[in-house]
């Protein structure tokens, strides 16, 4: 094999009662890179994160990381990959210090070795001053670290970060990033679920677009702005009586098939060169008498990908309701406790 | 925020490896981390412990002034019958907390970095019950000084007051087990904390905590003189009391080790089931 792949999964299925949330997912990640794992919520990511961590076993398929079989050697493989996920899974009437201790001895580092792992990680993370108080009073980007710092105590060579900024304000993201550009500059192989494709964009090397359980796109960021178009054109029109005025205005300029929303008056259309043809278009609805609420030219959401490559909005399954409803649980409890 | 580079290697770089040490050391190792972290939560959420201390301190003032009086007890004073069934159901009640702690770390996600580090997979919940058996004995404790204040005066031996305390702490880490797969089987925590105590109520109060057996009718009797509860509380106040113990005291053991038993692997196979998905 020319590759050296630190992650490699082919063919997973995993199935939970009615939901098939995996339908024979393929991944792979080389050896000191980032793949980003884009999908909506209940696109399978998470499972997938679970059955590689080894805390969930695949119905079929056959995966490999950091060249040990999930299945057959969970335990060794625990020793060489870190895992954060999307609700800082830390101890919070803990504090930061004794959180990471506490991690270290269950790494089985000895106590003396744990003690300094959690000094050093510290001050790494910028967590000095918060240290010695427990993570309630910790705000949602300390917490963060702290959780990624978490997963770092052995210097893992393989790093799974599931929608690591979910939740975070922007500057916090920010931070973050940075945080996960220094380990990859390191050689550590990432794996990062998100819904945010400027997050992939920012930090992955290669993407893979996940829905319905499988992958239905891949490439680097490039690559798939490419294949999804450059530019959206959303126009919300004054009165509903000018929607096929307006589509037969817009076809000109369309640079694939529009999606319509008759019921809010909206059209959406992907547009090359958009910036330029902005008057033109303008003029063009003026004059064939249509009146605009409003107008809006912007880069692709994961919305616009989804409905390029699948043609349909991403639907969210009965089993992702109730993970949806479990999940707003979760971040309402941690919602009172920041309060 | 440059903070991550250059991130140093997990271990000292000494060339020193990690002493090795048998799997027994770790399970044991990663149980007592877990039962330490348990404990440590509990001075920082003052408010649990205080209030399941003070509901039990109730229990004592209520029956041994309103009911007191009211009931007779062959050989020795209200208070000093009551107190046995105090003691009981207090680390009976005592294993809702171990439903509702396991309940708690489900929902908040913690229990999956658990699983996903190299530790013993039975520290989850040996570390619960450990953490919850160091609680009890100590709400027992507390429990011994108000039954001193309200005249609580036991003549047992110090030899029946270990075997008393034993057999109580015992059967409160027994129950532990039994309220173990509670927590892991229910939604939430919401739940864990009802259904812990539906199923303790008629088992310590249809008992001889309160009154005497002999007081039920033909049916109810019959339940209480042979459910667990009554035979724990019946061997503990003989300890304590420095009565004689009789067979009591070897049914009440029997109970313990086969509930541990049974509900051990239960325990084992409802976290399994939880965390299989």
């Amino acid at each position: 094999m020319a590759h050296h792949f630190a992650i490699l999964a082919e063919g997973l299925e995993k199935r939970f009662g009615q939901t098939q949330a995996l339908r024979g997912l393929d991944l792979a990640a080389e050896e000191g890179t980032v793949l980003g794992v884009l999908g909506p919520n209940g696109a399978g990511k998470t499972t997938a994160v679970r059955i590689l961590t080894t805390l969930l076993q695949p119905d079929a398929g056959h995966a490999e990381v950091a060249g040990l079989d999930v299945v057959r050697h969970p335990n060794q493989l625990r020793a060489l990959i870190g895992l954060t996920g999307q609700y800082a899974a830390v101890d919070e009437y803990l504090t930061g210090r004794e959180n990471l201790e506490m991690f270290g001895r269950l790494y089985h580092l000895p106590k003396k070795w744990a003690r300094q792992r959690a000094d050093e990680l510290i001050e790494r993370f910028d967590l000095v001053d918060a240290a010695n108080r427990t993570l309630k009073t910790y705000s949602g980007g300390m917490r963060r670290r702290l959780d990624l710092a978490a997963s770092l105590i052995v210097s893992p060579p393989v790093l799974f970060l599931d929608e690591p900024t979910t939740g975070l304000d922007p500057r916090s993201r920010i931070g973050m990033w940075d945080i996960i550009a220094g380990l990859v500059s390191d050689g550590t192989t990432v794996l990062l679920t998100t819904q945010y494709l400027e997050e992939a964009d920012q930090l992955a090397n290669q993407i893979v677009v996940v829905d319905g359980g499988r992958v239905i796109a891949k490439g680097t960021a490039d690559e798939l702005k490419t294949q999804i178009g450059g530019e959206r054109l959303d126009v919300t029109l004054a009165r509903g009586s000018d929607i096929n005025a307006a589509l037969r205005t817009l076809g000109a300029y369309s640079d694939g098939e529009p999606r319509v929303e008759v019921e809010r008056r909206f059209i959406s259309l992907p547009i090359a060169n958009g910036a330029r043809q902005l008057p033109a278009v303008v003029r063009d609805l003026d004059a064939a008498g249509v009146r605009l609420d409003d107008l809006n030219l912007r880069r692709p959401t994961l919305d616009d990908v989804f409905l390029t490559l699948t043609g349909h909005v991403a639907e969210a399954s009965a089993g992702d309701e109730m993970n949806n409803a479990a999940r707003s649980e979760r971040s309402k409890e941690k919602e009172e406790v920041t309060a | 925020m440059s903070v991550a580079t250059n991130l140093p290697a997990a271990l000292p770089r000494t060339g020193a490896t990690p002493p090795r040490r048998s799997r027994l050391y770790w399970t044991l190792s990663d149980a007592w981390i877990l039962a330490k972290r348990n404990l440590l939560r509990i001075p920082r959420i003052p408010e649990e412990l205080v209030f399941s201390t003070i509901q039990p301190i109730m229990f004592v003032v209520l029956f041994r002034y309103v009911f007191g009086g009211a009931i007779a007890i062959k050989g020795t004073s209200y208070v000093n019958f009551l107190m046995a069934g105090i003691f009981v159901q207090t680390v009976a009640f005592g294993s809702v907390s171990t439903g509702i702690g396991l309940a708690a770390d489900l929902q908040k996600g913690i229990v999956d970095r658990f699983r996903s580090l190299p530790m013993s997979r039975s520290a989850v919940l040996t570390g619960r019950t450990i953490a919850d058996l160091v609680r009890n004995a100590f709400v027992v404790l507390v429990m011994l000084v108000v039954g001193l204040i309200v005249g609580f005066r036991p003549e047992g031996s110090a030899l029946g007051w270990i075997a008393g305390i034993g057999l109580l702490l015992l059967f409160g880490f027994a129950l532990s087990w039994v309220g173990a797969p509670i927590g892991l089987l229910v939604r939430n925590v919401e739940a864990a904390q009802s259904a812990g105590f539906i199923w303790l109520f008629p088992l310590t109060f249809a008992s001889s905590a309160f009154v005497p057996t002999a007081s039920m009718p033909g049916v109810l009797q019959w339940f209480a003189e042979h459910q667990p509860v009554t035979l724990v509380i019946n061997a503990v106040r003989s300890f304590i009391l420095g009565q004689p113990v009789g067979a009591t005291g070897w049914q009440a053991l029997a109970w313990c080790v086969g509930i541990l038993l049974v509900f051990i692997p239960f325990s084992v196979w409802a976290y399994e089931r939880r965390t299989a998905r």
